[in-house]
């Protein structure tokens, strides 16, 4: 089997990705990058309007910002791929390193840049599977059409649940948002749109600890974390957006991960414990998880890249 | 999004054209019965939406599988913003979702977006 042999190789497509891809491209190193197969542009994907991400005044819808960046690194020749990676060989001590992709190709890189993102956590429960897809969702996008006139639910008490809560709010007769807590997490603006919005409900220091229905969900059990008391709330439609969790599976045992899973990087640059492997985005960020911050440290990674691959020159 | 999200009175169309970017054959709640339940070989059907990220990421890799397994399956989407009756009737309510069906029945279904070789695998039985 042939093997090309390429200076950068990204893995990932949100905004870290993609950034990492218009710097490495801008920069002249022809960038393989592995966007994903149905990953692609990643989390932003499925997300209505972004109103935070400067430059853009009016807001601008998830899909469009990736799009638009995706056409940017697109226009300086990054070679973009809707390949998904399944599996990477790191080289030890500035070796190269090995990239599988979805259909069994190899490709060898100098300078490898991690940014996997992260992927929807799920609630653990033993009927989540069944009932997903009947009732049970992780995309309010996609999936808050069906749910026109019904009530439903939200887990989670994040920017990301609030707006998922209330962008539900359009279809939906109710929402309830289920929070383990007695106050969000969400920035202030997000939760005073949530409290002014007649639509939505609070079910506070709730967790949900049982699904029922057959073929599609008819209701929860949430339990008080306080007072551990259990009560039914009837909903035909259940939105997870309780949090995300690192895919760093590919590279686990090769680098050096943290205790949840995210890759540890030599702050402030993404060097990781890996000779020529960066690392950016939502990958190695528990803390701010932003679009901007994401397309921050892809940069800081491809600049990174740059110059570790201007060293081995020398 | 939202302005996609209005009823539209497309339904009462009979057959739709095939204008769609992904050249996989449209459906509609009129057509349905026709071409999907009283075909010969199994049909799979995309319900999808133009406001449903992960729909437009699916698209492109089932019209590779319907490329590649031409006679033994039929791949055909069905808007459901513009066709709501049949979503209904076959009861989705997350998309993307990809029912086949055979002899009218639907056989397999399969829920969410998946990478190429997992919905080969999923639909192993009809390639």
């Amino acid at each position: 089997m042939t093997t090309e042999v390429r200076d950068v190789i990204i893995v990932g497509s949100g905004p870290a990705g993609y950034t990492a891809a218009v710097y490495a491209a801008r920069a002249q190193l022809s960038p393989l990058v592995f966007e994903g197969s149905v990953t692609a542009g990643g989390a932003l994907m499925n997300t209505t309007e972004v109103e935070n991400f400067p430059g853009f005044p009016e807001g601008i819808m998830g899909p469009s910002l990736m799009t638009d960046m995706k056409a940017q690194a697109q226009r300086f020749g990054a070679d973009l791929r809707l390949e998904d990676v399944t599996g990477i060989t790191l080289g030890s001590q500035g070796d190269l390193h090995q990239v599988i992709d979805g259909e069994g190709r190899s490709y060898e890189t100098r300078s490898l840049i991690l940014a996997m993102g992260s992927g929807y956590r799920e609630l653990g429960l033993p009927d989540e599977k069944r009932l997903s897809g009947h009732g049970v969702s992780w995309c309010a996008t996609c999936d808050g059409f069906f749910f026109r006139d019904q009530d439903i639910a939200v887990v989670g008490g994040g920017d990301s649940a609030v707006e998922e809560a209330t962008f539900l709010t359009r279809f939906a007769r109710t929402v309830t948002l289920i929070h383990r807590r007695d106050e969000l997490r969400a920035s202030k603006i997000m939760a005073q749109r949530a409290f002014n919005d007649p639509k939505l409900q609070f079910a506070w220091d709730s967790e949900v600890v049982d699904l029922q229905g057959e073929d599609k969900l008819t209701s929860v059990t949430l339990r008080n974390t306080g007072t551990g008391e259990l009560s039914q709330l009837d909903v035909t439609g259940l939105f997870i957006a309780i949090g995300h969790d690192p895919r760093s599976e590919l590279v686990k045992g090769q680098i050096a991960l943290d205790d949840e899973g995210y890759v540890l990087v030599d702050h402030p640059s993404t060097r990781t414990n890996a000779t020529g492997v960066f690392a950016c985005g939502d990958l190695v960020d528990h803390t701010y998880r932003q679009a901007i911050t994401a397309a921050g440290t892809g940069c800081s990674a491809a600049l990174d890249a740059e110059r570790y691959l201007a060293e081995l020159e020398d | 999004m939202p302005s996609a999200t209005s009823p539209n009175s497309k339904t009462d169309h009979a057959i739709t054209s095939n204008k769609e970017n992904h050249g996989n054959r449209d459906q509609t709640d009129a057509s349905f019965t026709k071409d999907v339940l009283e075909s010969d070989v199994p049909v799979l059907v995309d319900f999808w939406a133009e406001w449903c990220g992960p729909c437009r990421m699916v698209a492109p890799i089932l019209s590779e599988i319907a490329a590649e397994n031409e006679g033994k399956i039929k791949v055909v989407k069905l808007n459901v913003d513009e066709n709501p009756q049949t979503a209904a009737q076959y009861g989705v309510i997350s998309i993307p979702t990809l029912n086949v069906y055979k002899g009218g029945q639907v056989v397999k279904q399969v829920v969410g977006a998946k990478p190429k070789q997992a919905l080969l695998a999923d639909l192993a039985e009809f390639l």
